[in-house]
């Protein structure tokens, strides 16, 4: 599996609505790692398709490691940070940036202000589903829409009252990595890292909080400090998603489940090859999404795992309802 | 002397400011083999959770080894204590084998891994369990036996002084369940202190050297097994007549229904 990642960014080089002759993607290949004058292959390939290249796997990589955190942690086959309502905590959070122009004060503020969104929805939603009594997989998922339909509206009043921003919201909000480049992959990658070493660091404890909380407490585990960590750590790595590609869903939810029927439920593992599942799964699902419509139109990537996604969807909750 | 191993006193603890354990003041010392008896809803449950730190108690305190378990942290409680619950989650994807390893948490610094020692202390663990062939099970594959088994692998893989246990015998059959107290009298010779919550008043007549009866959230009697166990005191902590004779074999008291006439 982890041969299938360069092999896949590598032939994803030669997708893309520029006709280039293979021959000239390969060139210009060659000429990034020897320092070539620029040409204008170069900087297709470099710059538009190996930058959003990178992007759609660390987002893809990144949703789907929290995806797998949140339903190991919540014990809910069906929790991701979409239908938590999490992406759309972070997108608020976004959209807020946008709307009031922090992001004038550098783009650096976007991540950040996703990330104090994501926090925001999670404390709402487990609040949530705290009053009606646990985290059952239908109170949550509910909770999630409650949270997601509440913060679309509130993403609505942010584009009504601020008419210049409504472009930059509308284009950055739905999912898609058109326009964007390396200076996104910079501007995820602390957050991601820092999440990603927080639940890699916790997936001992994560693994035995499947016990439940008291008997992980008897083995010893600070439950309250393990839960909150492994939320922060899955809550970081949905803003670092959502704030360079808007919403996306359905990767957090199937890769994991996938994952686990190959290999096992071990956390470490688990995340692991969830990211390197969910990369490759969104890289494609960008492919696809930036070629398959005609005269260089693209397809938010958002709908193409939207279209695979929901099906899969209903299989777990039918299979859930079966068990 | 040293401390005992068990200091309850004067606890307090119930749901929801709700008391179920009211004002319990218990000492047990090491090396002693106990059985906490009592009907439904007389605080058995409860004051397992207690005793493991999982419930916050109301008010009063409980010593495990001389020091208040609510100055210690949940890594030291677990080197102290090791707990089987009486019922286990719906695990499904856990291998048998990480299960008994879970119980060498405590021992386990936070960047490290699991050592030598603690897979040797696992692989005794589920050899005095016999479930050593069942390590790469998943746990949904596990009968309610075997998972069992598994689970009081992972309790002795604690490697404690102390050892708590809640209707651990409920789902096994009788030959499991002479397996589990066979086992439970062993590990006591050796130097385990043993606390079981018990349905089976005879089992327990059996095994245990000291009884201890909850009602309605208070101790009802307390004391040796075979100075305890009498008629009366059966009768009144039930409220339904028993009689009591000796095992044939054993010479244990045991305890008989009497419909009532």
């Amino acid at each position: 599996m982890a041969a299938a990642v360069p092999l896949s960014v590598y032939a994803a080089l030669f997708f893309g609505s520029y006709p280039l002759p293979a021959d000239a993607i390969n060139d210009a290949i060659r000429a990034m790692f020897s320092g070539q004058a620029e040409t204008q292959a170069l900087v297709i390939v470099r710059d538009i398709r190996l930058s959003r290249i990178l992007l759609s796997f660390l987002t893809g990589a990144a949703l789907a490691m929290s995806g797998g955190v949140f339903q190991g942690l919540l014990r809910n086959p069906l929790a991701d940070p979409f239908t938590l309502g999490i992406s759309s905590g972070a997108a608020c959070g976004a959209a807020l940036a946008l709307g009031l122009g922090w992001t004038a004060a550098g783009l650096s503020t976007l991540p950040l202000a996703a990330l104090g969104g994501a926090f925001a929805a999670m404390i709402l939603v487990l609040a949530m589903s705290r009053l009606t009594g646990d985290f059952s997989r239908e109170s949550l998922v509910l909770g999630g829409i409650v949270v997601s339909t509440f913060l679309g509206a509130f993403i609505a009043l942010i584009k009504s009252l601020n008419e210049e921003s409504v472009a930059a919201i509308v284009f950055w909000i739905m999912g898609s990595f058109q326009g964007r480049g390396f200076e996104h992959v910079g501007l995820m990658l602390p957050y991601m890292a820092a999440g990603c070493l927080l639940i890699l660091l916790l997936a001992r404890e994560l693994d035995i909080l499947s016990l439940g909380t008291e008997q992980a407490a008897q083995v010893g585990v600070s439950v309250g400090r393990a839960r909150i960590g492994l939320l922060v750590g899955a809550g970081m790595l949905t803003a670092a998603a959502v704030s360079v590609s808007g919403i996306i869903g359905f990767v957090g939810l199937v890769v994991p489940h996938l994952v686990r029927m190959l290999i096992g439920h071990e956390s470490r593992p688990l995340i692991l090859f969830s990211a390197l599942g969910g990369g490759i799964l969104l890289l494609w699902s960008d492919v696809l999404a930036r070629t398959i419509l005609s005269h260089g139109a693209e397809l938010p990537v958002g709908v193409v795992t939207a279209l695979f996604g929901g099906p899969f969807f209903c299989l777990i909750l039918a299979r859930g309802r079966r068990a | 002397m040293s401390a005992p191993m068990i200091e309850i006193t004067d606890l307090t603890a119930g749901y929801k400011g709700v008391p179920v354990l009211r004002g319990i003041t218990l000492t047990i010392q090491a090396g002693e083999f106990t059985g906490v008896l009592g009907p439904n809803g007389s605080g058995k449950t409860t004051l397992i959770r207690a005793l493991s730190g999982v419930l916050k108690t109301d008010s009063g305190t409980i010593r495990i080894a001389g020091r208040d378990i609510s100055e210690m942290s949940a890594k030291t409680r677990a080197r102290h204590c090791a707990t089987v619950a009486q019922n286990n989650p719906g695990l499904s994807g856990v291998r048998a084998l990480s299960l008994v390893l879970m119980g060498r948490y405590p021992y386990v610094s936070f960047l490290g891994g699991y050592s030598r020692q603690d897979h040797a202390c696992v692989h005794e663990a589920m050899t005095e369990t016999s479930c050593l062939h069942l390590g790469h099970r998943r746990a949904e594959a596990l009968s309610g036996g075997e998972l069992q088994r598994v689970i009081t692998a992972k309790a002795l893989a604690q490697d404690t002084s102390l050892l708590l246990l809640d209707e651990a015998a409920s789902n096994l059959d009788v030959a499991r369940t002479m397996d589990l107290y066979e086992l439970l009298k062993a590990k006591n010779a050796s130097g385990l202190t043993v606390l079981t919550v018990a349905h089976d008043l005879n089992l327990a007549a059996i095994y245990c050297q000291r009884l201890v009866f909850l009602k309605n959230g208070s101790v009802a009697a307390d004391g040796p097994t075979r100075e305890i166990f009498t008629s009366q005191t059966l009768s009144e902590i039930y409220e339904t007549p028993l009689a009591v004779a000796e095992h044939p074999i054993t010479g244990a008291p045991q305890a008989y229904l009497v419909p009532r006439a």
